[in-house]
């Protein structure tokens, strides 16, 4: 039997080494960020986070713009991409006869498959002219609001956040949806035999039976909006300032990265744009772990409802 | 549930406006697909041509140029990604599903997951501080290997999933044959679970495939024929990305031509996984 043995230990120790391998990588990103930002975070300090000085020649660096853009992108994005998903994912869970919903929900998916250099490219010919007319319009209505005022170029932040609600909408209704029909048939059922109408079923019963489900897609979502790189640097204009209007030119971490990380020739520079990405490491990593966990105690505790 | 205020007219009327919006909701998104793909496929087709595929890019203002360099880099990263990706991927899956029960395997998870997590510009850096830098150059080696670092979570993951999903009673019959652990698992688990698997590992690279920002600074992009592994090279999804924002016209109708090749390859791989699943993605014991 000794062969035999022998063999079992070695695929073992083969398949964990493998296995042990993802630990060492992931380990090593973490590693490499914090090593290659030293220069940086020596120089800075804490006072990175919030100073908005960006200037390669002088060797002053502050991230507060780029920080500002991501956040407010991101925002704005899930503002607008949160009804409109959640609006569908009832719609395919509970209204639709389920072979219309599946098929739709099939091209949905598809969606999320799209790259994000493609949605870029559409971006670019398609939603900044787009973007253009529609700011003069709302200007012309509104123009005296701080938020509506200043140039237009259809590049900026308003467009950056319509193209990346664009992209998240799939991810929010691919994952409600599927959380939306874990709920058990019987909680409707008890719903409507109190007499509730259907939207009254869904509005006071299913809704608060997934909600920790959807909120964790909204997470899911809010986690890739953060990251997104190459659509948004495609339209958002690419100047770090931190500006009143939406309509503004405006940068994100990502997309300083994209832009500036090949051209940065001076090591101080270069440890900075590390920073940043270590930060986008930061708050992603905390904003998945809260969505890990809010769509692991929906299938954890089917009963948890409201 | 707390009690509901209002008449009954008053509810349906609420429920018609409400069921309305969700409605335009999902019409909205279907419609934004039907756009998004209807643009790239109109704009797309009117820009490809032969030489597109068997050209390397044209000086500015002269006709005729093509991706093919692009092509050949995209395939050539990719196979880099899935010789990465691929095999840490998969055994590691293997691992967590037949004997992952203890810590470790807890710990090999939440790495995944925080791996899934890192941006891909993050994983862009990553590499380029170690391959890139140390090495001094960029190359075709550095872009596969940091694609093929974002393919390991997903294949691990699906690899665990579906081998789960193999029944207990075809691993206690390969066992009780008297087939050693190792072989139960290369012969009886993997065989019967290997649709879903394959499956898994066509999405990850999928997922790679068009993604853009990890090439920026690792393979960074080349005009010219890339020699080897260990040079510059375009890709396409860098192509595109380097084309749409350039200010010339021939440079655009290139990237959308670029961009409709690429849909067509991630969406294909898509529809592909999908396909495969219809059969159902593990053999059962029957």
């Amino acid at each position: 039997m000794r062969p035999r043995r022998l063999g079992d230990i070695i695929f073992r120790a083969g398949t964990l080494g493998l296995a042990l391998s993802v630990l060492a990588i992931t380990g090593t990103v973490a590693a490499v960020l914090l090593l290659q930002s030293r220069l940086a975070r020596e120089a800075f300090g804490w006072s990175f986070l919030w100073t908005s000085t960006w200037d390669p020649v002088a060797l002053r660096f502050g991230a507060l713009p780029f920080i500002y853009g991501t956040l407010m992108t991101t925002f704005l994005a899930l503002a607008l991409a949160v009804p409109v998903g959640l609006g569908a994912a009832v719609c395919l869970a509970e209204l639709l006869p389920l072979r219309v919903a599946d098929g739709l929900t099939f091209l949905i998916e598809l969606l999320v498959a799209v790259p994000s250099v493609v949605y870029g490219l559409v971006g670019v010919f398609v939603l900044v002219p787009a973007m253009r007319s529609v700011e003069t319009a709302v200007q012309n209505a509104l123009g005296f609001i701080p938020l509506f005022s200043g140039p237009i170029y259809g590049v900026g932040l308003l467009t950056a956040s319509v193209l990346l609600a664009v992209m998240v909408v799939p991810f929010i209704i691919a994952v409600s949806r599927e959380v939306l029909l874990a709920v058990p048939q019987t909680q409707r059922e008890a719903a409507l035999a109190l007499g509730a109408t259907r939207w009254e079923m869904v509005r006071h019963v299913v809704l608060p039976y997934a909600r920790s489900g959807i909120l964790g897609s909204i997470f899911l979502a809010l986690a890739r909006a953060l990251g997104e790189t190459m659509a948004v640097t495609m339209v958002i204009g690419n100047r770090p300032e931190i500006s009143a209007s939406l309509f503004a030119p405006a940068y994100t971490m990502a997309a300083v990265l994209a832009n500036e990380f090949t051209e940065a020739t001076d090591d101080v520079y270069l440890a900075a744009l590390v920073e940043i990405g270590l930060v986008l490491f930061a708050i992603t990593l905390v904003v998945n772990a809260i969505a890990r966990l809010l769509i692991g105690r929906v299938q954890r505790s089917p009963s948890a409802a409201a | 549930m707390t009690p509901i205020p209002g008449s009954y007219r008053r509810r349906r009327i609420v429920e018609g406006v409400m069921f309305t919006a969700a409605g335009l909701a999902t019409a909205t998104s279907v419609g934004v697909l039907l756009f998004l793909l209807g643009y790239i496929a109109v704009h797309g087709v009117a820009a490809l041509s032969l030489s597109f595929f068997t050209n390397l890019p044209a000086p500015v203002g002269e006709p005729g140029g093509g991706m093919a360099n692009a092509i050949v880099g995209s395939a050539k990263i990719l196979l880099v990604a899935a010789m990465v990706g691929v095999p840490i991927g998969f055994l590691g899956g293997v691992y967590l599903a037949e004997y992952g029960r203890g810590s470790v395997a807890f710990w090999v998870r939440y790495a995944a997951d925080v791996l899934n997590g890192v941006p891909s510009i993050v994983i862009g850096i990553a590499v380029y501080a170690l391959l890139v830098r140390p090495l001094g150059h960029f190359s075709t080696f550095a872009g596969g290997v940091a694609l093929g670092l974002m393919m390991i979570p997903v294949a691990l993951r699906a690899t665990e999933e579906f081998l789960r999903l193999v029944p207990d009673s075809l691993r206690e019959a390969a066992l009780a044959l008297g087939a050693p652990t190792w072989v139960t698992i290369m012969r009886v688990v993997i065989p019967a679970g290997i649709r879903g698997i394959v499956t898994g590992l066509l999405l990850a690279l999928a997922r790679v495939a068009g993604e853009t920002a990890p090439l920026l600074f690792t393979a960074l992009n080349n005009r010219f024929w890339s020699p080897g592994w260990r040079a510059p090279t375009a890709s396409l999804p860098v192509m595109i990305f380097t084309y749409a924002i350039a200010p010339y016209d021939d440079w655009h109708r290139q990237a959308w031509a670029g961009g409709l090749v690429l849909l067509m390859l991630v969406l294909g791989l898509n529809v592909l996984a999908r396909v495969l699943m219809r059969g159902g993605a593990v053999r059962s014991a029957g």
